[in-house]
């Protein structure tokens, strides 16, 4: 029981990580593409997260009567990297409406088409 | 408890995950990458990063979310049937996820205080940043202070991200003429919520980025709640309105302002003789320096953020108003 718990976290972050992998692969629409994307991204915060916890600390504030914190460097990393990582999403949407005008779908199968007959 | 509650919660994360893969509806699928979104902030709430929590929950659950639906009230809700096979995909994955849950019976074990990751600089941070910094939150102090520049980096790539958007999308002009549709008319009950909260929204943000110091929260978390505050008075009241109260042309200016403020703080203390950032000598008192530093660049993250996440959506928003028009 210990060793399933004491590897949960990572099985669930290597089980998210694949699903987002899946999406990105099979899917031709583009939007869902990007979902798969954020998937896949959350997954490697919660592994990051993850590591940082100390079982029996507390959040990386100074309170008095803790002398236990969780690791406040991976919580910077994620932090910024989420607001990064939205900002890189809205590019991405930006690009698929840009696709959208010019072609008419958002369909990988179907715009490929389209170039390959020109 | 806490064990349990990271348990379940992991269990309902990965239920969700799973579930995006077989719906073909992408309305839903977005809603559910929403509640997707709120779960990790649960988790993060649970495994003590209440920073990156906050983030999570106004980031993931609440722009990424409208930018989606933005885009798919352009491109259309329905997912076509996949003309790939199934079986290669599902073959490489497997592989894939066999190989690195191999590579986690390596990993130490979850929460023990004695991993390698606590054993290297987090010690310093714990114990010497409340003294050096004077702040009681070792995550802003880590963030705005010793990996400072490190922050710097991040928000220019943020403002090169709406360069970016701005160049594929283009800005909505001032004073252009209103699609019909624009707004909410017919919600009463929703303009009338959406007016209460509007203002409580923003003096929240604002105490956000003033007691991120003290506190969870800092200037991505203000910024990001800021812009929220404005979305939803552009959602519910239509776009023009929206535009009327803070330009696009402004908002360019303030988005480059936050990522100049930031900087100037740095050569300001190179002026004063030390390096960049280099906040201990921006007053007498080292920590009295601190103050000011980590202040003055919290307020340039958060005036960048805010103008980067408003102005984004005002690019997709525009784009939906066009097609509505036509």
């Amino acid at each position: 029981m210990n060793f399933i718990l004491d590897h949960y976290n990572y099985w669930i972050v290597v089980f998210l990580m694949m699903t987002g992998f899946y999406i990105v692969i099979t899917a031709n629409n583009l939007v869902k593409k990007i979902v798969g994307l954020n998937v896949f991204q959350t997954s490697v915060f919660i592994l990051y997260i993850s590591e940082a916890k100390v079982s029996g600390g507390t959040a990386p504030i100074v309170t008095e009567g803790a002398t236990l914190y969780s690791n406040p460097l991976p919580h910077v990393l994620i932090l910024t990297a989420i607001v990064v990582g939205v900002a890189v999403t809205a590019v991405g949407l930006a690009l698929i409406v840009r696709i959208k005008r010019a072609y008419g779908t958002v369909e990988e199968n179907e715009f490929k088409k389209m170039d390959d007959a020109i | 408890m806490s064990d349990f509650i990271d348990l379940v919660l992991l269990a309902m994360l990965a239920l969700t995950g799973l579930r995006i893969i077989f719906l073909k509806d992408l309305f839903a699928v977005v809603m559910l990458f929403g509640i997707y979104s709120f779960l990790t902030a649960l988790i993060f709430i649970n495994l003590d990063a209440v920073d990156v929590a906050f983030t999570e929950a106004a980031v993931g659950a609440g722009i990424s979310t409208v930018l989606m639906l933005g885009t798919l009230a352009l491109t259309g809700r329905e997912e076509k049937e996949s003309s790939h096979s199934s079986i290669l995909p599902l073959i490489v994955v497997f592989i894939t996820g066999a190989a690195l849950i191999y590579g986690t019976l390596d990993m130490e074990p979850f929460g023990n205080p004695d991993n390698p990751i606590h054993k290297h600089v987090a010690p310093r941070y714990i114990e010497d940043s409340p003294k050096e910094i004077g702040l009681p939150n070792m995550v802003t102090s880590v963030l705005a202070s010793y990996r400072g520049f490190d922050t710097l980096g991040e928000v220019v790539v943020v403002f090169a991200a709406l360069i970016a958007v701005l160049s594929l999308l283009g800005v909505p002009k001032e004073g252009q003429q209103k699609a019909p549709a624009s707004g909410l008319k017919s919600h009463q009950v929703l303009r009338v919520v959406a007016k209460l909260i509007i203002s409580p929204i923003i003096l929240f943000a604002l105490y956000v980025q003033f007691h991120g110091d003290f506190g969870p929260g800092g200037g991505f978390q203000a910024g990001v709640i800021a812009a929220a505050a404005l979305i939803l008075y552009a959602l519910v009241f239509g776009l023009p309105n929206a535009v009327a109260v803070i330009g696009p042309r402004f908002l360019k200016f303030m988005a480059a302002a936050g990522v100049l403020l930031y900087a100037s703080v740095g050569f300001f203390s190179m002026y004063k003789g030390g390096n960049f950032l280099d906040y201990n000598k921006l007053a007498a008192d080292p920590v009295a320096g601190q103050h000011y530093g980590i202040l003055i660049i919290e307020l340039g993250v958060g005036i960048t953020v805010f103008a980067v996440m408003l102005s984004i959506y005002y690019a997709f928003g525009n784009q939906v108003e066009r097609s509505n028009i036509q």
